[in-house]
């Protein structure tokens, strides 16, 4: 065990654990973090999703002592109260059936739109491709990011 | 309530409401003041769930009660206690809209309770796809009898007879002098309606009153945004998997290495020195590991060292040699085949007769999530949070598993991964309760992704033999068909004698169940028929992971792909049109089923409308080798499903070069009766499409003879963003004969559009390159392979 700083969501926590502990369940169980899912511990379906320094990343296969950088997970996502334009494109286009895999589609979208502000279907496509849905709700969350792209160049 | 917990409005609801016969009178006597005590225990860093401290027993909420279901509250806001869950396709927003317009309050003004066990009636939960169609039924009746009730006590309070009395927004006025009025709370709020609902069952439920006449639903028909978006947006929601507990710890489960094997012995020392390490758990063949953190039960479960005896026989034949299994298996059973007019007359004298033979592999839930669940064994009774769609089914059969009375067992319904069937939460459900009652402290489950993967149940293989008859006009003169399913021991839902732990501590039923192989439900009229239905055995049926349970309609997509590409392989013979040839084969309509083909024939008119059909007969035109390796075509399946009927279109861009197929546009005309929430419904049916579309282009359980080998995303693909259409079109179609009949009903939602997909995407490949795939599903290296077959 030993003492890792995490800065998370604009504050800083300090959590004794052994430092190859996967920053998901860091997340979940010491920070109590609700938006970050386990969905498969391999890297490969997204759910766990969080941003560290703009960059989506897989925080299941991502050691805790390796997150150095700033973390935002789909709890820190809104700003003064008000939610992300991507969140209430979400809501405006009705996106979730269950919901489970939300988090790691909205954040994994907020880093695209981040680094392309105006991406192409094919680069919306190939941008979030990685990121799974077992309710098949893919058609709705391409709806809804573009409908953040159009919105955020009115 | 502590609002520092910020749990979902439901569950404080219901733990509100815990323990309803006691502590919902004691909260209604005392007007809304909190009066269950909340023990809330902060363990270091976590966000710790209230535990209700009420000790419980918890009776049945009873569903003869109009308070079991209603409740008014005195700010004139009222919560609705149904026994149903929602697994994401907005049913609980859908029955809030039914009940308001029954009860005559506005939507926004209510909340809604589902499926925790001793909060709201047994409804059963979810399954079938028939939230609306049946249990809204009785939501509505009982919202309809408060209403009477409340107009009742508004007529003596307002001294006005009941005829002369207007109601709005849960308010009562007289007709001829609005200001005289009441309020619902004026005359309930905070207390019993103490009215008895009479009925045989929870379905009968009724009171006195009607439910009103379609043409005055206000509320239903509205597209209302559904309440359990934003707080899964926002990160807001607490899941199942997010419950914490104080003194909670987490197992992890060690699986049989291959089917069927038997455990020897456990090496407890490769584990007991681990972090955190507390027990390993063993019964029979079942063996979890329980540490203090969740990384240290993963890293414990991955160390152990267990010595296990395989079984001296293969469990069952490898994937690839599944079908001539299945082909050459003597049936453990076959159903009475249906028969009408003489099949083997008409096949001998028909002037053309084809044959066709498809197979559909075992295909899985394989949920996002992984099955998880947490049981706290508290004051000696069972409280498991979970998002299992049968959260009374679990309630019991654990009480059974456990040998507890069932009034000591209740489970919080929260929300949780897909929900299509008979998943693996009912499994993790009973594994959490069996550790928590022998750990005596609450323990959380959590299976991997591979365990979800290989070990959840799957919608069973099934080999289908068809043979049709033409005459000299192309017309349909006989039909045959024979279908195989190896769905033997089929299990069924929360049952203590199925689920996973119970078999693999070799726990049985007297007898497996029978499983099914089931015949088509379009309804076409072909003179002669012979419809048979055979199910298989695998060698093993215990304790194996190719256990087959409900996936969305469980036998629909295989069943519909089989029949409804074989009636285009007919159409393709006869030169006809696909959609002209089905209409064709409706139109012959006998008088008993007008009602069935008139809404056939309405979906396949609407979707070809939508889609802009021209009509010619499959294939199309052949696309010159100049024109790139792109070839396009179109497919079409229709089906009902109990009482929906769905038509479904697939235009398809086939790669000759790569052997990928894009499903590039979708069209479904789909037909369920009243429609409560038609956004709502659209992005079901959409969703269930897709669903329905990667079961067709990627999803198959592969095994070898020992164990299942398709254990994770790379292993077992499933539908990603670059496979989705450019653009999905959903037609909401009322084919009813008598559309506007004030009691139109409501159908199911969740499975029509699901069912016609493989088979739509098979017409539209065989239109687009003349070659029919009649294997399931259509990953490129099969399609590459039938083109070049085809070509040499």
């Amino acid at each position: 065990m030993s003492v890792v700083s995490l800065r998370v969501n604009g504050k800083t926590h300090e959590v004794d654990i052994d430092p190859t502990t996967p920053l998901l369940y860091v997340l979940r169980n010491d920070l109590g973090l609700q938006g970050p899912r386990f969905g498969c511990g391999l890297g490969q379906c997204g759910s766990c999703t969080v941003i560290v320094d703009g960059v989506a990343t897989r925080s299941c296969i991502t050691p805790a002592s390796r997150a150095g950088g700033e973390i935002t997970t789909l709890e820190g996502l809104a700003k003064d109260g008000q939610l992300d334009p991507l969140q209430q494109a979400w809501i405006d286009e009705q996106v979730p059936q269950c919901g489970y895999c939300q988090n790691g589609q909205i954040l994994t979208a907020r880093a695209l739109l981040d680094r392309n502000p105006n991406p192409t279907d094919a680069e919306i496509r190939e941008g979030m491709e990685g990121v799974l849905c077992r309710c098949m709700t893919y058609f709705r969350i391409q709806a809804a990011i573009k409908r953040a792209a159009r919105e955020a160049g009115e | 309530m502590n609002k520092t917990l910020k749990l979902p409005q439901a569950l404080e609801d219901a733990l509100l409401c815990a323990n309803h016969s006691t502590s919902r009178r004691n909260f209604l006597k005392s007007s809304g003041a909190l009066v269950i005590a909340v023990g809330v225990n902060a363990i270091p860093g976590g966000k710790v769930l209230a535990q209700a401290a009420a000790a419980g027993p918890y009776p049945d909420p009873d569903f003869l009660e109009l308070d079991t279901w209603i409740l008014l509250h005195p700010d004139n806001t009222a919560t609705f206690f149904v026994g149903k869950t929602d697994g994401g396709q907005g049913t609980g927003t859908a029955f809030r809209q039914m009940m308001c317009d029954e009860l005559d309050i506005a939507y926004d003004k209510t909340s809604l309770v589902m499926g925790s066990t001793d909060a709201t009636p047994d409804q059963g939960g979810s399954g079938g796809s028939d939230a609306i169609e049946r249990d809204g039924w009785p939501m509505r009746r009982v919202a309809a009898e408060a209403r009477r009730v409340l107009l009742e006590l508004a007529s003596e309070h307002l001294d006005t007879p009941v005829a002369e009395l207007a109601v709005s927004n849960a308010t009562v006025s007289v007709r001829t002098d609005p200001a005289k009025s009441v309020t619902y709370a004026e005359l309930v709020g905070g207390q019993r309606f103490d009215i008895a609902l009479q009925g045989d069952n929870i379905n009968a439920t009724r009171g006195v009153a009607s439910v009103k006449p379609v043409n005055e639903l206000r509320v239903v028909g509205q597209s209302i945004q559904r309440y359990d978006v934003p707080p899964k947006v926002d990160g807001s929601l607490t899941w199942a998997s997010d419950v914490k507990l104080p003194g909670m710890v987490h197992a992890r489960n060690v699986r049989p290495p291959v089917a069927g094997a038997v455990l020897k012995s456990i090496d407890a020392s490769s584990v007991d020195e681990l972090p955190g390490f507390i027990q390993v758990v063993s019964r029979g063949n079942y063996v979890a590991v329980i540490c203090e953190r969740e990384e240290q039960a993963i890293a414990a479960a991955r160390k152990l060292q267990a010595k296990w005896e395989p079984p001296a026989e293969a469990p069952f034949p490898a994937s690839d040699d599944l079908f001539n299994f299945m082909r050459s298996a003597v049936p453990v059973s076959s159903r009475e085949p249906v028969l009408q007019g003489d099949p083997d007359a008409a096949l001998a004298a028909a002037n053309r007769v084809i044959e066709a033979d498809y197979e559909v592999p075992f295909q899985g839930h394989t949920a996002i999530g992984p099955a998880h669940a947490l049981a706290d064994p508290s004051n000696d009774q069972m409280t498991i949070y979970s998002n299992d769609m049968k959260s009374y089914g679990l309630r019991n059969g654990v009480a059974k598993f456990l040998d507890m009375p069932r009034d000591r067992v209740r489970v919080i319904y929260m929300d949780g991964p897909q929900v299509y069937g008979r998943t693996a939460a009912d499994d993790a459900g009973f594994e959490a309760a069996f550790l928590a009652h022998e750990l005596g402290r609450p323990v959380r489950v959590q299976w991997t992704r591979d365990e979800e993967t290989a070990w959840d149940t799957k919608g069973p293989a099934y080999t289908f033999r068809m043979r049709g008859g033409l005459d000299a006009d192309g017309n349909v003169v006989a039909l045959e068909y024979d279908a195989r399913a190896a769905d033997y021991n089929h299990v069924g839902y929360n049952e203590p004698d199925t689920v996973l732990i119970a078999q693999l501590m070799g726990i049985r039923p007297a007898n497996p169940a029978s499983g099914n192989a089931a015949t088509p439900s379009s309804h076409y009229a072909i003179p002669n028929q012979r419809m048979t239905g055979r199910v298989v055995s695998l060698p093993m049926i215990w304790e194996t992971p190719l256990r087959t349970g409900n996936l969305r309609d469980p036998n629909g997509p295989q069943v519909t792909f089989a029949f409804e590409s074989f009636i285009d392989e007919l159409a393709a013979v006869a030169r006809v049109d696909p959609i002209d040839f089905r209409l064709g084969l409706l139109e012959g309509s006998n008088e008993g089923e007008m009602f069935l083909r008139a809404r056939s024939i309405a979906t396949i008119r609407a979707a070809a409308e939508a889609y802009g059909w021209d009509s010619r007969p499959s294939p199309n035109a052949p696309v010159p080798d100049h024109q790139g390796p792109i070839l396009p075509g179109r497919g079409i399946a229709y089906t009902y499903r109990n009482g929906t009927v769905a038509t479904t279109i697939a235009e398809v861009e086939v790669n000759r070069e790569s052997g990928r197929v894009w499903v590039k546009r979708l069209v479904c005309a789909h037909d369920c009766g009243l429609v409560v929430n038609p956004t709502g419904l659209r992005h079901t049916v959409e969703c269930a499409m897709l669903h329905g579309l990667s079961r067709a282009l990627w999803e198959e359980v592969r095994f070898d003879n020992e164990k299942v080998t398709s254990v994770d995303w790379a292993s077992h693909p499933s539908l990603r963003h670059s496979d989705t259409p450019e653009s999905i079109d959903v037609v909401l179609v009322n084919g009813d004969p008598n559309p506007d009949r004030p009691d139109l009903p409501p159908y199911g939602a969740g499975e029509g559009s699901h069912k016609p997909m493989i088979a739509a995407v098979a017409n539209a490949i065989y239109d687009a390159t003349g070659v029919r795939l009649r294997r399931a599903p259509f990953r490129r290296e099969r399609v590459l392979a039938a083109l070049q077959a085809s070509s040499t």
